[in-house]
């Protein structure tokens, strides 16, 4: 803590307290921030490209995951340092945008910052470097707009969506099975997506998991699946040709909401009551049966004699339907969800071709499959695997390529992977910087050497020497004018990544970059920290 | 760090912790192998079994459980180690799939890591073991599935295989001796079911006294309730009535009503007209003409007078799964409103005799000859509660890998030779192989191999001699061989009539080899701060 001292000696006192907080500032501000956000990045950097390894998180519980994906690592991490909190938020923004690449943000912020600090040791000021990032990051852009090439994802019964999808699932622990779970990440995300608008809503995916089995035994199901059961155990276990009622409304006596007391006095109100209260039961079931229904999906719980009365009346129902599930089967089966037994009619009514039960497994669970909606605009993705570790990872890993189809069915220009995409930019940019007259030429050229960071991880993590490697992609690149050649991380003979089928869309990697950019740019304009002492 | 002087800033919370590279694979290696050698000499037949005690005031001595099943082992135990979790976690999971191996996937998740640690010393990096595990599981899988053979569910044959599968299940058991009786004893129950997988339906009674010998299976269905006082304690060709409804005193489901009297009259009045609905509803069930009515909730004194008055024989709070089962073995209908008598033959359900039974001290209600006869009744008996619990395990064991049997079909032959296979077509495949993963895939089989291995340790056998004489017998071409318990000795698994369920086998495997892989490719474990629990 500097302090300034009066002619007597006694410390100025600005801030409140200030005994007791820390401050820092200047360089030393600015290195602390660095460091900070260098460790995130460093302890992300070994999970990138498809031998990346995994990291293991307990909870403050206990409990533990295993996972891969860059964003679900910081979040379980705990973070405090307000620095790193940045990163997390990085990375978390990329997630919600784009949904994949995760991991290589955090890391490019990372080299970029480590590239900032040898420039902050040289003397130069923090806005200059920023400066100089800043156009140096609109050069790579420009550049990835140049060499992005367009796909047709029509083309060969969608390979190219397939290809991209195993690129996502590449580095996860479902690997093995990557092409498989492409298959069935496109065929799920086709299934739902509106090709003319180009635009696909990720709510009709649903992703089950479900314990047992392995991740082989995960499929699609062109329809929903809810893990509930019938509420009469005597209710049969299949419906064809299912007219679904959905309703919001509980099979139990109606509570207004106004408070009330209804106040007894004589026997003649209290049979009068009792026979009200059957009578209840007995229209709500005929109101529904009525319309023509044959099943009845219920958000609330039932009473036991309207259960019976259910089955009484071969109307098979479901009780307790989640609301997210409420809304996807109005969305499926083409049924408008009803809130008030008076309001059922016919035409409220959704449309599927089998409702039926399966059991899993020995602990007799049992889920509900909808099948044939009528507007088949909903399917369910059903995880198997040998533990919740595994199942939970899976979903984070067949999500991430969800994600990466969809942008590809929104914007159909890929660039390729293996870092063949920054090791091209950083060529660009360093071209770019024998132009900058200024002394953010020096921070350009760093930004380029930041770039070839992630070519360089990527090779370290494959156990190939990272500097020869990237050396030679890097000459051979100069040399063919091929911007495809990168990383032959799976050693597979070539470093064309066109050959290698490694497809990155491109507005994941221009927002990887655009948004690492900002990231450090923020950073380095912090030159104060005020923390409380015990922080 | 790299740069001299400055230390780096604190990133994580307090008392988080983080652990990266060797640090982190050498935690996890030795949590989970810690956990395998901990189940590991309960594996095969003469297993021992272990006590779990548990911690917590006032239940030090109380409720100690004696077992040798891996799962309940695993569940009971609390570990601080992550990778020893994903262990207990595939265990539970194999429990919670197909039933029985439990300790079999923890022990082969274990063997398995043991190798890779192994391998890593070896400077071999992890994805390149993964890389070899992948080729080594796919290829023992496609021997699994290649050596297991099928029969018509219809057949004898089939019916044979249950039997055998059973025995050989039971025997890793306590109750091992009697395995021949129980195996018999679990197969009719599953075959009650009539391809059904509803395990509820096999309801396990246990009453402490007499000996194992003495427990069976009854022919009828066995509900641990008594008939009320004053009724018939045997009905013939009884028409049963099940039903789920108040018969206490119906309370007015209608929100926010209360009752407010101004006099004694009307609180008279209201009490008759109380008795007069209960009185209502006890006439509609009459119209049913039931012999014997049974309810899931109380029954007060006044309508279990009216009824028992009518002749009707009255069981009272018979819980969820009981009247389930009671519905499920007579045919009848579950019923909570009582306006459709015509229905009547539909809805009741029926069996030819029912009488109230003593089995030691307890009395119980007997139904035999029931029409449907889809649930089943298994009465154990034995010395002491704690054995009882663990003949409950095992035959929940047997029960669910029949099950399992039932509906997947194909078996193999056990005393480890499907293991023995798969490590051999992993050898094989591993001498085809270029590069490093080679040796992942031997070590593969070696872990394989340690199946056998340790199932001979544990009988006292000499392991070394007996599994290379078995590796032997295989390459001869002798491929129904396996581990002779009996004698310690190499058999013909035909001869004695060994077998195992292939779903067993298959997901034990496919979850080992998952957890395994899942374990090492972790490199980096980051332990959050634990949660501060605060005292009351």
């Amino acid at each position: 803590m500097s302090l300034a001292f009066d002619d007597y000696g006694r410390p100025y006192i600005i801030l409140r307290e200030q005994g007791s907080k820390k401050r820092m500032k200047g360089l030393e501000a600015y290195k602390s921030n660095i460091l900070a956000a260098k460790a995130i990045a460093n302890t992300l950097s070994s999970s990138l490209g498809p031998k990346g390894m995994d990291k293991m998180l307990v909870s403050a519980d206990g409990d533990v995951s295993v996972t891969n994906d860059g964003a679900t690592i910081v979040e379980k991490m705990e973070i405090q340092h307000p620095t790193a909190k940045l990163l997390v938020e990085l990375s978390q923004s990329q997630d919600a945008e784009i949904g994949d690449g995760t991991t290589g943000v955090v890391v490019l912020a990372g080299k970029l910052l480590e590239q900032a600090l040898t420039l902050l040791d040289k003397g130069i000021h923090p806005l200059k470097i920023s400066d100089g990032f800043d156009r140096a990051c609109d050069v790579a852009i420009k550049h990835l707009d140049q060499i992005a090439e367009e796909i047709d994802i029509q083309q060969n019964d969608h390979e190219a969506l397939i290809q991209a999808a195993c690129t996502a699932l590449g580095s996860k622990v479902v690997s093995k099975r990557k092409r498989e779970l492409g298959k069935i990440a496109v065929t799920a995300v086709l299934d739902v997506a509106d090709l003319t608008r180009k635009d696909v809503n990720l709510d009709l995916i649903k992703i089950q998991t479900k314990t047992g089995g392995s991740v082989e035994d995960t499929r699609l199901i062109s329809g929903i699946l809810i893990d509930k059961d019938m509420s009469h155990p005597q209710m049969k276990k299949e419906v064809t040709d299912a007219k679904i009622c959905l309703l919001t409304c509980p099979f139990e006596p109606p509570k207004p909401k106004t408070k009330h007391n209804i106040n007894i006095s004589n026997a003649e109100d209290y049979k009068k009551l009792y026979q009200q209260e059957q009578q209840y039961f007995v229209d709500m079931v005929k109101l529904v049966k009525n319309s023509g229904a044959n099943i009845a999906l219920c958000q609330w719980g039932f009473d036991d004699e309207a259960n019976h009365l259910l089955l009484q009346n071969e109307l098979p129902a479901v009780r307790w339907v989640s609301g997210t599930d409420v809304e996807l089967i109005a969305m499926a089966t083409g049924a408008r969800i009803i809130p008030r037994f008076q309001e059922i009619t016919p035409q409220k009514l959704g449309k599927a071709g089998s409702i039926r039960e399966v059991q899993f497994g020995t602990s007799n669970e049992r889920m509900l499959v909808i099948e044939n909606c009528q507007c088949t605009k909903a399917v369910t993705i059903l995880i198997r695997g040998g533990s919740q570790m595994i199942v939970d990872e899976a979903k984070r890993s067949i999500h991430d390529a969800i994600c990466v189809i969809r942008n590809l069915i929104k914007d159909n220009r890929i660039v390729y992977g293996g870092g063949s995409a920054e090791l091209a930019c950083a060529l660009q940019v360093l071209q770019y910087a024998d132009e900058v007259s200024s002394v953010e030429q020096y921070a350009v050229r760093s930004f380029a050497d930041a770039l070839e960071g992630i070519p360089n991880c990527l090779a370290d993590n494959c156990g190939l020497n990272p500097i020869t490697s990237v050396a030679q992609a890097k000459s051979r690149q100069l040399a063919e004018k091929n911007p495809r050649i990168g990383i032959d991380c799976m050693e597979l003979g070539t470093s064309d990544m066109k050959e290698q089928k490694i497809y990155e869309t491109l507005s994941s990697k221009k927002q990887q970059i655009q948004l690492a950019t900002q990231v450090v740019k923020m950073i380095l304009k912090i030159d104060d920290v005020i923390a409380p002492d015990d922080y | 760090m790299d740069i001299v002087g400055n230390v780096l800033p604190q990133v994580l919370k307090d008392e988080a912790t983080e652990d990266k590279g060797e640090m982190a694979r050498l935690q996890s290696f030795v949590g989970a192998i810690a956990v395998a050698d901990l189940v590991k000499t309960t594996l095969g037949p003469k297993g021992m079994d272990k006590i779990l005690k548990p911690t917590g005031p006032g239940q030090e001595m109380t409720h100690i459980t004696v077992t040798n099943d891996g799962a309940t082992i695993l569940k009971s135990m609390y570990v601080e180690n992550p990778a020893a979790k994903i262990l207990i976690e595939i265990s539970k999971t194999q429990d919670e799939e197909v039933g029985d191996g439990t300790t079999t996937v923890a022990v082969l998740a274990g063997e398995l890591l043991r190798e890779g640690e192994k391998l890593i010393q070896k400077r071999i990096h992890p994805q390149q073991v993964i890389a070899g595990w992948r080729i080594a599981r796919d290829v023992a899988l496609k021997r699994l599935r290649d050596i297991s053979t099928e029969n018509d569910i219809e057949s004898q044959e089939f019916h044979n295989d249950l039997l055998k599968i059973a025995r050989t299940t039971l025997s890793s058991k306590l109750i091992t001796t009697d395995r021949d009786y129980f195996a018999d004893l679990c197969v009719k129950a599953v075959l009650r079911l009539k391809g059904s997988s509803n395990l509820d339906y096999i309801q396990i009674i246990k009453i402490p006294g007499g000996t194992i010998r003495d427990s069976y299976l009854d022919d009828g269905f066995i509900l641990k309730k008594q008939i009320t006082i004053g009724c018939k304690r045997r009905i013939e060709n009884a028409k049963i009535l099940v039903a789920n409804t108040a018969m206490d005193y119906d309370k007015i489901k209608i929100y926010g009503t209360k009752v407010k009297v101004n006099s004694m009259d009307k609180v008279a009045e209201i009490e008759a007209a109380e008795k007069e609905k209960m009185k209502h509803k006890v006439d509609k069930i009459l119209q049913y003409q039931p012999t014997v009515f049974v309810n899931r909730q109380l029954i007060y004194n006044y309508p279990e007078q009216l009824l028992a008055d009518s002749g009707i024989t009255v069981i009272e709070h018979a819980d969820f799964e009981g009247m389930e089962r009671v519905a499920a073995a007579t045919g009848a209908e579950i019923l909570s409103t009582f306006d459709a008598p015509e229905r009547k033959d539909q809805i009741l359900g029926f069996c030819e005799l029912i009488e109230e039974i003593m089995i030691g001290e307890e009395k119980m209600v007997k139904f035999s000859g029931c029409k449907k006869n889809e649930a089943c009744t298994i009465v154990l008996r034995g010395s002491s509660i704690h054995i009882l619990d663990e003949v409950d395990r095992s035959i929940h064991d047997v029960l669910c890998v029949l099950i399992t049997t039932v509906k997947n079909r194909r078996v193999v032959w056990g005393g480890g030779n499907s293991e023995m296979q798969m490590a051999a077509a992993c050898d094989e495949e591993a001498k085809r192989v270029q590069g490093k993963q080679a040796l992942a895939i031997e070590a593969y089989a070696r872990a394989l191999r340690q199946l056998p291995t340790i199932i001979c340790d544990n009988g006292g056998y000499d392991s070394a001699e007996l599994v290379q004489n078995f590796k032997v017998e295989l390459e001869k071409g002798n491929l129904s061989y396996g581990l002779n318990m009996n004698d310690g000795s190499i058999g013909d698994m035909k001869e004695l009539g060994v077998k195992e369920c292939m779903r067993v086998k298959e997901q034990a495997l496919l979850a080992a080899s998952e957890a395994a892989e899942l374990i090492m490719r972790v490199d980096d474990i980051v332990k959050c701060a634990p949660r501060k629990r605060e005292r009351a």
